[in-house]
């Protein structure tokens, strides 16, 4: 009897400790988060102290009007957003055109192609920066927002990941619409596309978030201020304003914070993504 | 299965019709735009970053003049280049082991029954989706020598406060401690996914044997987890090797090049110097480094993975 308390007792003990371990590791993990968020609250006065002070006195923003105004955040944002938008969008478009392609219609060298473009993943980004660069330059697209979307507009990643969506859709609401003389075209919008919600979002999210987070293409093709991105801009906010990490930490928290609204209301399709890129092999 | 029952049932119509000629026609229009893409910015630029990495070229004045294996030498006889290509290895050795170790036993707790999942999940993977610039600029803050977070634990740890990116050894060390925050999120939800995929009932076999708790882990976890860390090892790498928006921020590849890797190395060349011939042999050793160290682990771990099986 007194054998068996004495193991309930551990096996408790055992279970607090290891919730103790693991909430101290997770509080550790977000606290460069937290630590960020405070700091932008904060005056200069009460971020140079030692001890470091966690909460500020009070919550100011004044940081923040002062960011939005030291650079025009206002428009880097303005930029980022409509790049991301156009590219998430037009890789829907396209990827789900080339998945379909690659899915539902038989045509010859189909899987060859198919694995050509897998391999294309396979390619180191810093291969192709150069020749596109120049592919732009040429183009005179330099410092415009079709240099920093139309590179963009097509994905392996995302064709393969429709794809694989694409080629669990039993066929025969396709059938029916086809013997009812639907285009292929119509096929993949009213049938595909509806059912394909899923796949579509996780791409979308995908999307958005390597484009709104990219840094270094759009520092290689970006010259003036007026083209930058949120985090061009705090890149180069960064060597302007090399210690003052109120405004600096109110930048941060501007490019951190879409991402993270997104992530919490969407964050099975983030997992997806992660899970299924992971699956690929 | 479904495909193939499905494929049997196509209705006459369409057999004699449009399906046998095929259908390269549509095929055609649904694949261009992706095609026309993929050949300006992935086709043509894998093909002549080949052609220029023989030539030098500042791309703006004058022709591209060949000068055969001549980038290729330079590259090799370059004492940067050295330390450029020992620097990012140095990265990769130091990153990848930690980083899957750590998410390793994150997603193995994370597999045990705990309170509150859904946001310790959220705490850990919230790292992975943040912009890389921003995450460096939060540790340049954490890592300020005077008023910075990590000394202050440093010194209540009862060590002496370190000049953290100032100093070569010790900025190497913070960028990597930075990188294994940043990226262990992915490892931990690829662990999962892999953790998940083993039946109870193997664990329960090995109960019955009287199996202990790290014997099981060893005998079942470990084996059974041995394709997805395989895949986890071969993906790090290659994403360590091309590291560069955080070294960027964080460092900027200092102090006295401590921290510069091949990526920044070749970003310098191409479009600070725009000596875009020898950028592009820097660029496609890279290329080849990764295919080779692909190749062969692949080759390796066929072997000790999968030849055991």
């Amino acid at each position: 009897m007194g054998g068996d308390r004495y193991i309930k007792v551990w096996k408790v003990s055992k279970k607090v400790f290891l919730h103790i371990i693991i909430y101290a590791f997770a509080l550790l993990v977000i606290s460069p988060f937290l630590w960020m968020i405070l700091t932008s609250f904060k005056d200069m006065s009460e971020i140079y102290v030692y001890p470091p002070k966690w909460l500020p006195e009070r919550f100011n923003f004044d940081n923040y009007v002062k960011a939005f105004t030291a650079a025009p955040f206002g428009r880097y944002y303005f930029n980022s957003l409509v790049v991301a938008f156009a590219v998430t969008l037009g890789q829907l478009i396209t990827c789900s055109m080339a998945a379909f392609a690659f899915a539902r219609l038989r045509f010859k060298g189909r899987d060859i192609l198919f694995y050509i473009f897998l391999g294309t993943m396979m390619i180191p980004y810093n291969v192709t920066m150069i020749p596109s660069f120049m592919v732009l330059y040429w183009l005179g697209w330099i410092d415009t927002y079709y240099a920093l979307i139309v590179p963009g507009l097509a994905s392996a990643f995302g064709t393969f990941l429709l794809r694989q969506f694409f080629i669990t859709i039993p066929r025969e609401l396709e059938e029916a619409a086809y013997i009812d003389g639907a285009s292929r075209f119509q096929v993949l919008r009213r049938i595909i596309i509806p059912l394909a919600k899923p796949a579509l979002a996780t791409l979308a999210i995908f999307t958005f978030m390597g484009v709104f987070n990219d840094f270094i293409w759009a520092l290689i093709v970006v010259n003036s201020e007026q083209m930058q991105t949120v985090q061009l801009g705090l890149a180069i906010f960064r060597d302007r304003y090399l210690t003052e990490w109120d405004l600096l930490m109110a930048g941060s928290v501007t490019a951190v914070l879409p991402i993270l609204i997104v992530f919490f209301f969407a964050q099975k399709y983030f997992i997806k993504g992660i899970t299924l890129s992971g699956l690929k092999e | 299965m479904i495909l193939t029952d499905s494929s049997k049932k196509k209705s006459p119509k369409r057999k004699t019709g449009s399906f046998r000629k095929g259908d390269l026609g549509s095929a055609f229009l649904f694949l261009s735009p992706t095609l026309v893409i993929f050949s300006a910015f992935i086709l043509f630029p894998v093909f002549f970053s080949f052609y220029l990495s023989f030539q030098k070229w500042n791309m703006f004045s004058g022709d591209a003049t060949f000068v055969g294996l001549d980038n290729y030498a330079r590259m090799f006889q370059s004492a940067e280049f050295w330390q450029v290509l020992k620097n990012t290895a140095i990265y990769s050795i130091g990153t990848i082991p930690i980083n899957m170790a750590l998410s390793l036993w994150v997603a193995y707790l994370l597999n045990k029954k705990l309170a509150g999942k859904k946001f310790l999940r959220t705490a850990f993977f919230a790292p992975v989706i943040i912009s890389p610039v921003a995450a460096a600029l939060i540790w340049r803050w954490m890592y300020d020598p005077n008023f910075g977070l990590v000394n202050f634990c440093v010194e209540m740890l009862g060590f002496n406060p370190v000049n953290w990116l100032n100093e070569p050894t010790a900025a190497m060390f913070a960028l990597i401690i930075m990188s294994v925050w940043k990226t262990f999120g992915i490892n931990m939800v690829l662990f999962s996914a892999g953790l998940q995929g083993i039946p109870d009932s193997y664990y329960e076999a090995a109960e019955l044997d009287g199996a202990g708790k790290f014997a099981k882990f060893w005998h079942i976890t470990i084996p059974m987890l041995a394709p997805t860390t395989f895949f986890i090892m071969i993906m790090s790498m290659i994403s360590s090797f091309q590291v560069f928006d955080l070294v960027y921020v964080l460092t900027s590849g200092g102090p006295l090049g401590s921290t510069k890797v091949l990526v920044f190395y070749v970003y310098e060349y191409a479009f600070k110097f725009f000596e875009m011939g020898y950028a592009s042999a820097i660029s496609y050793f890279l290329f080849a480094l990764l295919f080779l160290l692909t190749m062969f682990q692949i080759k390796f771990m066929k072997s000790k993975v999968y030849g055991a099986a």
